[in-house]
C-alpha cells in the first residue's frame, strides 16, 4: 500500500514538473520583433487590444481620410516587420505571423495589406 | 468660518479655470496665419474630410494625344496594378477612341470612375461599402465589400473591377485584394497628403497637360476658372449623376 502511495506521488510531481515545463516553453512564441523599439502603447496592452486600435483607426482613415496617426498597420510594419526578410509574415518567428499561428488566430489583414516594410520595399525595387 | 473656507475654495477654482482658459484663448489668437504643421489641400492630416471641397479633375479632348498612355501606366505604377491582358484583370482608367463617322475624326479620352455625386454604385451596395467620401472622392470599404458586383452592373463607365485572384506586392499605401471590387480611387492617398492624381501629374510630365485637377468648390481653384469659361460636358450627362470628372472638346 505505501509503495503505491510513493508511486502515485512520483507521477503526480512528474506531471507538475512537465506541466510546468511546457507551460514556461509555451508562454510565448519566439518571435522576430524586427526593428523593435519603443511600441505605441505597453506591449501587455498591445497583445490584448492592438485589434481594437487597428479596427477604430481604418475606420477613420477609410472613411473620413484621417492619417498619419499613432496607430496604424503601416506603423506596425515599418517597426516590426523582420529585418531579415523585411516582412511581418514568411515564418513562424515573423512578427504577426508567429503569434497569430501560435493563438491559432486567423489573420485577414495581409490578404489585402502588404505585409512588407515600405521604404525598404521601394528601395529595393 | 466654514462658509468661508468654501468661498475661498471657489474663489481659487474660478482663479485657476480663468488662468487655464486665457492661455488656450491666447493660443487661438497665435494660430491663425502661423501654421505649425503642414497642412494637405489646407486640412490637418487628423482633422476629417469635409463637403467643403469637391475634387474634381477635367478632361481636355482636344489636349489628348490618341498614341499617348501614359495616364495609364502612371496610375498602374502608382496603385500596383499589373497592366490589363485579360478582360478579368483590374482596369482603373482606359483610354476610349471616339470616331466621328461623318467626318472622320478620331479622338480618345482617359475613362475612369466619374466620382458622380449621386453615385449609382452607392444606392445599390448592399453592404455600404461602396461610399462616397464627405469631399466627393467614390470609394470601396474592401472591409465590408462582400464581391456581389451590384456596383459593377450598376455604373454607367464600366468603371468598377472585381479582383478575381490572389494578389500579392500590393503598394502600402493601395489594399487590394481578391473578392473585392475596386476602381479609380482618385489617388485618395496622394490627395490626403496634398498631392496631385497620378494621371494628371504624368499627363502633365508628358507635355499634353490634358487632365486638370482641383477643388470644383473653390471659385478660385484653376478647374473652377477653366469650367467657368469653357463649355465642358459630362459623360452621359442625361442621368444627372453630377460627375467629377469633367470633359472639354467631345
Amino acid at each position: 500500500m505505501k509503495m503505491w502511495i510513493r508511486f502515485a506521488a512520483i507521477i503526480f510531481s512528474l506531471l507538475v514538473v512537465t506541466t510546468v515545463y511546457a507551460a514556461n516553453k509555451l508562454s510565448s512564441p519566439l518571435l522576430d520583433i524586427g526593428k523593435g523599439g519603443q511600441c505605441v502603447e505597453d506591449p501587455m496592452e498591445m497583445r490584448k487590444i492592438h485589434m481594437n486600435l487597428l479596427k477604430h483607426q481604418r475606420d477613420e482613415t477609410m472613411h473620413k481620410g484621417i492619417r498619419g496617426q499613432k496607430y496604424s498597420l503601416a506603423g506596425c510594419i515599418d517597426c516590426h516587420a523582420s529585418t531579415k526578410t523585411n516582412s511581418v509574415l514568411g515564418s513562424n518567428e515573423a512578427f504577426c505571423q508567429g503569434c497569430h499561428t501560435f493563438a491559432a488566430v486567423k489573420l485577414d489583414c495581409f490578404e489585402c495589406h502588404t505585409s512588407k516594410r515600405k521604404v525598404t520595399a521601394e528601395v529595393t525595387q | 468660518m466654514s462658509a468661508i473656507k468654501i468661498e475661498s475654495k471657489t474663489n481659487l477654482d474660478r482663479r485657476d479655470f480663468l488662468t487655464k482658459s486665457s492661455i488656450g484663448l491666447a493660443g487661438l489668437a497665435i494660430a491663425p496665419g502661423m501654421m505649425l504643421f503642414d497642412l494637405a489641400h489646407g486640412r490637418a492630416l487628423d482633422e476629417a474630410v469635409s463637403n467643403k471641397v469637391r475634387w474634381g479633375m477635367l478632361i481636355d479632348n482636344n489636349q489628348c494625344d490618341t498614341g499617348c498612355n501614359d495616364c495609364v501606366s502612371a496610375c498602374n505604377t502608382e496603385n500596383g496594378l499589373a497592366p490589363a491582358t485579360k478582360p478579368t484583370d483590374s482596369q482603373w482608367i482606359r483610354k476610349v477612341q471616339l470616331k466621328d463617322n461623318l467626318t472622320g475624326h478620331i479622338s480618345s479620352l482617359p475613362m475612369m470612375c466619374q466620382h458622380c455625386e449621386q453615385p449609382p454604385c452607392v444606392d445599390v451596395c448592399p453592404t455600404q461599402a461602396s461610399f462616397k467620401r464627405a469631399d466627393g472622392i467614390v470609394l470601396v470599404d474592401k472591409h465590408i465589400c462582400i464581391g456581389c458586383r451590384y456596383c459593377v452592373m450598376a455604373c454607367p463607365y464600366q468603371a468598377r473591377s472585381f479582383v478575381h485572384e490572389v494578389l500579392t506586392e500590393q503598394k502600402t499605401e493601395v489594399p487590394r485584394g481578391k473578392g473585392t471590387v475596386e476602381s479609380c480611387t482618385m489617388c485618395v492617398h496622394r490627395i490626403d497628403k496634398g498631392e496631385t492624381t497620378a494621371c494628371a501629374e504624368a499627363c502633365t510630365k508628358a507635355g499634353h497637360n490634358a487632365i486638370l485637377f482641383g477643388d470644383l468648390n473653390d471659385p478660385e481653384s484653376a478647374i473652377s476658372k477653366r469650367i467657368k469659361s469653357v463649355a465642358t460636358t459630362q459623360i452621359r450627362a442625361d442621368l444627372g449623376l453630377n460627375t467629377g470628372v469633367r470633359y472639354e472638346g467631345i
